[in-house]
């Protein structure tokens, strides 16, 4: 059995701020678990994927957050405990439904989890999604190490149930991927069976019933702000003239930092974790014998300006900082000895900070971003792609592995905004241009979102190509499973939708299913949408190899090498195609043969027919 | 006690993130308290992967630059790009063998000269441990052992509470049983380096 779920009360075990999530909502009886995955929230999604296989636990990957939000939301208007798992930018996608759901409340706790990403170690925009408290009303929770988050979200959930509205949950990268020693807690009853009881007057949000909704919400709203000026994740460690506010992993390195610079016995620090409703009463009490305050916080000056009106509304005139050029940044997350720095800097203490080494002399280091895998299907689908459509053709992409088309020398993305945004900006980019234009979605993202603007495409007649990568996975996030999914293969029982079935169904008449390590054929077929005008799809099938080898799918048994007598160096290999078992031996094109996999589109590549087959263990 | 601070880099692929937790593992049997950042993601697609360590009363679980005492080099060339993570009195344990980034093969960058970077590196830190972990991993019967060299490395060379036995107690608890002998020959070879 999972050990998130066996493991007794009482027991520590280091675990990953996601896992110590997972617990937590086990520990506070979660019933009913629905997400869309994405980094860095998706180890929540996963284990509850696993322990829905061993538990009475209802857990799906829903098509996209907003469908995760609503499924949600119908569940927990049941009565049932549940959770909803996204990651910041997914909040946008939901945040139709959950602005509502503020008005119409919960029945059972609910709590939204918004994985924010400060750093943008695998995003596309670091919003800070702490401003959703304010938009919705809906109070926020911020944990500070993987330890709270496991006592804290369990807290949530009873927090949701008092007030009967959804707590968002919001973590940063630093708390759902670092490790920390949590001690497990009891498990509360699990209730699984519930009830819908009928109010339409409450709850159907005509106008006149969303009318006293929000009344209602402003209620509730008030009584969440009592409770966050007494919560006890607001507490205050030390005493002094001198004041820091902070939240979050900020107040690690703020504690860390004031041992560092022996400054514990003179500056106070209040610690917000119940960050929303801004708990202004308990800002006041402590600002009003500072003589100087600190906001320590990632992104947005959130806190700061809270607290500056809380000062002001109180008569206080103290200095408070926070966002400055001089202080702290809006862009990125902070690091220990930065914040260190900066307190040091702001009270007037002497420091010296520790000097690295000096790099100067030590040779410069080529660059080593992400890249597609080797034999990675994308990689042929992109080069075929770009031989027949040419470098004129303007490639919308969108969220996934293949985002990594951007890399030289592929270079095979030309702009994107969000999930779903290559088929509808390839809209707008084609009428724009009088061009047809080609958009690349993988499989995954074509369900969350891709398929409005397919109906956009074909209903408003554009010009367009969308290739669908269906690489038969959610490859990027840890390949999850998805509608377009046959769960058969990992002994899962979900109905499985093909995209093309959609597709025609949609209307799309110019519709190609290819496989994309046949070269010619997958050449053949983009020359043939390009002369069509009109909306085009072709889908590229080919399963994701690393995940293939992961369900037995697939094992390698042959690789390629280059036969250095017929090779003429011309390196069409590396230039066009580049997968990453190439390197060159002094002047010679090698096939590390660790890192081949056998997908033989490199041989079709080579105009001198020099890279052949051999049998594993058998290469020269 | 004072505050061990431990940065790990290499490629994805190479099981940093699975030697990290097992430095973390060992150091709660050793009864430390311990705290770790990991990077999950798009970098694990071949990028560079860096994780962390911090053991001793601190609640950070990263580390600035110039503040690591301990830099854990999966990969030469990466060693070298995380050296400002080092100060004057850092020990760095590197695995000697090289994996050149792409990049370098589509003629974007060049691949630098470890041997001679490596012994500029040790001149201006504490102590530079070198060893071809890829070759020990070999010796131990796969390559997928490498990780376990350079935590074998680690024990041995590191100024830690954390004994041979906690190491091998927190490997026996997280190894298939199809790859105990390997991983545990594997950190023995590291260890003897
Ligand atoms: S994980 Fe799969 S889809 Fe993603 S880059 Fe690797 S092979 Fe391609
Ligand atoms: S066959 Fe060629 S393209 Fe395919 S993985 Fe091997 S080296 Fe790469």
């Amino acid at each position: 059995m999972n050990p998130l779920l066996k493991t007794k009360s009482g027991q520590k075990r280091l675990l990953l701020g996601n896992q110590a999530i997972v617990r937590g909502a086990l520990e506070a009886g979660v019933a009913f678990v629905t997400c869309y995955p994405g980094t860095p929230s998706s180890e929540i999604s996963d284990s509850f994927f696993e322990l829905s296989n061993e538990s009475n636990i209802y857990f799906e990957y829903s098509t996209n957050e907003k469908v995760a939000l609503e499924v949600g939301a119908g569940a927990a208007g049941s009565g049932l405990r549940t959770l909803i798992v996204m990651k910041h930018v997914g909040v946008n996608v939901a945040a139709d439904p959950l602005m509502t759901l503020a008005y119409v409340g919960v029945e059972g706790g609910t709590v939204v989890i918004s994985a924010d990403d400060p750093s943008l170690f695998s995003s596309q925009n670091e919003q800070d999604n702490r401003y959703y408290g304010k938009l919705s009303s809906l109070p926020i929770l911020e944990p500070s190490s993987p330890e709270e988050a496991k006592d804290m979200i369990k807290d949530a959930f009873d927090i949701s149930e008092v007030l009967k509205v959804p707590v968002i949950f919001r973590t940063t990268t630093r708390i759902n991927h670092s490790r920390g020693v949590v001690t497990f807690g009891r498990m509360k009853k699990r209730v699984i069976q519930g009830k819908f009881v009928k109010n339409p007057g409450l709850k159907v949000t005509l106008p006149g019933v969303s009318r006293t909704l929000h009344k209602i919400l402003v209620d509730k709203y008030a009584r969440a702000f009592q409770m966050a000026n007494g919560s006890p994740y607001n507490f205050i460690k030390g005493r002094g003239k001198l004041g820091i506010i902070t939240n979050g992993i900020s107040y690690a390195y703020v504690m860390d930092a004031l041992s560092d610079l022996k400054l514990k016995n003179n500056v106070a620090v209040l610690r917000l974790g119940y960050t929303h409703p801004f708990p202004k009463k308990l800002v006041q009490r402590f600002l009003r014998n500072k003589e100087k305050v600190l906001v320590v916080e990632e992104l947005e000056p959130y806190m700061e300006e809270e607290a500056k009106t809380a000062a002001q509304e109180a008569g206080l005139t103290i200095p408070i900082a926070g966002k400055s050029d001089k202080l702290f940044s809006r862009l990125f997350e902070f690091d220990p000895g930065m914040v260190r720095a900066k307190i040091a800097k702001y009270f007037s203490v002497k420091y010296k900070a520790p000097k690295p080494v000096k790099t100067s002399g030590l040779p410069e280091i080529p660059n080593r971003p992400p890249n597609l895998c080797p034999g990675c299907p994308h990689r042929s689908t992109f080069y075929s792609v770009k031989k027949i459509a040419g470098l004129d053709t303007v490639y919308p992409t969108d969220i996934g592995c293949y985002t990594l088309g951007f890399m030289p020398p592929l270079r095979m993305a030309d702009f994107l905004l969000c999930m779903g945004s290559s088929i509808s900006t390839a809209c707008g980019i084609s009428k724009a241009t009088g061009r047809k234009t080609v958009g690349f979605i993988g499989d995954s993202t074509f369900f969350h979102s891709g398929m409005t603007g397919l109906v956009d495409a074909v209903h408003n007649k554009h010009n367009v190509l969308l290739i669908i990568l269906d690489n038969g996975t959610t490859a990027m996030t840890g390949h999850q499973i998805h509608p377009g999914v046959d769960t058969s293969l990992i002994g899962r029982d979900k109905q499985q939708i093909k995209p093309e079935s959609v597709v025609r169904g949609i209307g799309v008449k110019d519709v190609y299913a290819v496989k994309p390590r046949n070269l010619k054929k997958m050449q053949e077929a983009v020359k043939s949408a390009m002369a069509y005008e009109g909306v085009s799809v072709i889908i590229s099938e080919e399963v994701c190899p690393l995940y293939a080898q992961r369900t037995g799918e697939f094992s390698k048994k042959m690789i390629f090498e280059v036969d250095q007598k017929k090779c003429k160096n011309k390196r069409d290999c590396l230039n066009l195609l580049a997968c990453p078992a190439f390197y060159l031996e002094g002047d010679k094109v090698m096939i590390n043969p660790d890192l081949c996999i056998g997908c033989a589109v490199c041989s079709q590549v080579c105009p001198e027919h020099a890279i052949r087959p051999v049998k594993l263990g058998e290469q020269s | 006690m004072k505050v061990t601070r431990i940065h790990i880099t290499g490629v994805g692929g190479q099981g940093t993130l699975l030697a990290t937790s097992l430095i973390g593992e060992a150091a709660m049997l050793a009864g430390l308290n311990v705290n770790i950042s990991e990077v999950h993601g798009m970098a694990q697609r071949g990028g560079v992967v860096e994780s962390a360590v911090i053991i001793g009363p601190a609640l950070s679980t990263i580390i600035s630059d110039g503040e690591a005492d301990i830099l854990l080099g999966f990969e030469p060339s990466e060693s070298l790009r995380a050296a400002n993570k080092c100060g004057s009195n850092t020990l760095v344990i590197t695995n000697s063998h090289p994996f050149p980034p792409f990049t370098s093969a589509i003629g974007q960058g060049e691949y630098p000269d470890i041997e001679k970077a490596l012994a500029q590196l040790e001149k201006r830190v504490k102590k530079l441990v070198a060893l071809d972990a890829d070759a020990y991993a070999h010796q131990a019967g796969s390559i997928l052992s490498m990780n376990m060299v350079m935590l074998g490395a680690l024990a041995r060379h590191a100024d830690l509470p954390i004994k041979a036995d906690h190491a091998k107690k927190a490997i026996k608890k997280n190894t298939k049983k199809a790859f105990l002998k390997k991983n545990l020959k594997a950190f023995d070879l590291g260890y003897k380096h």
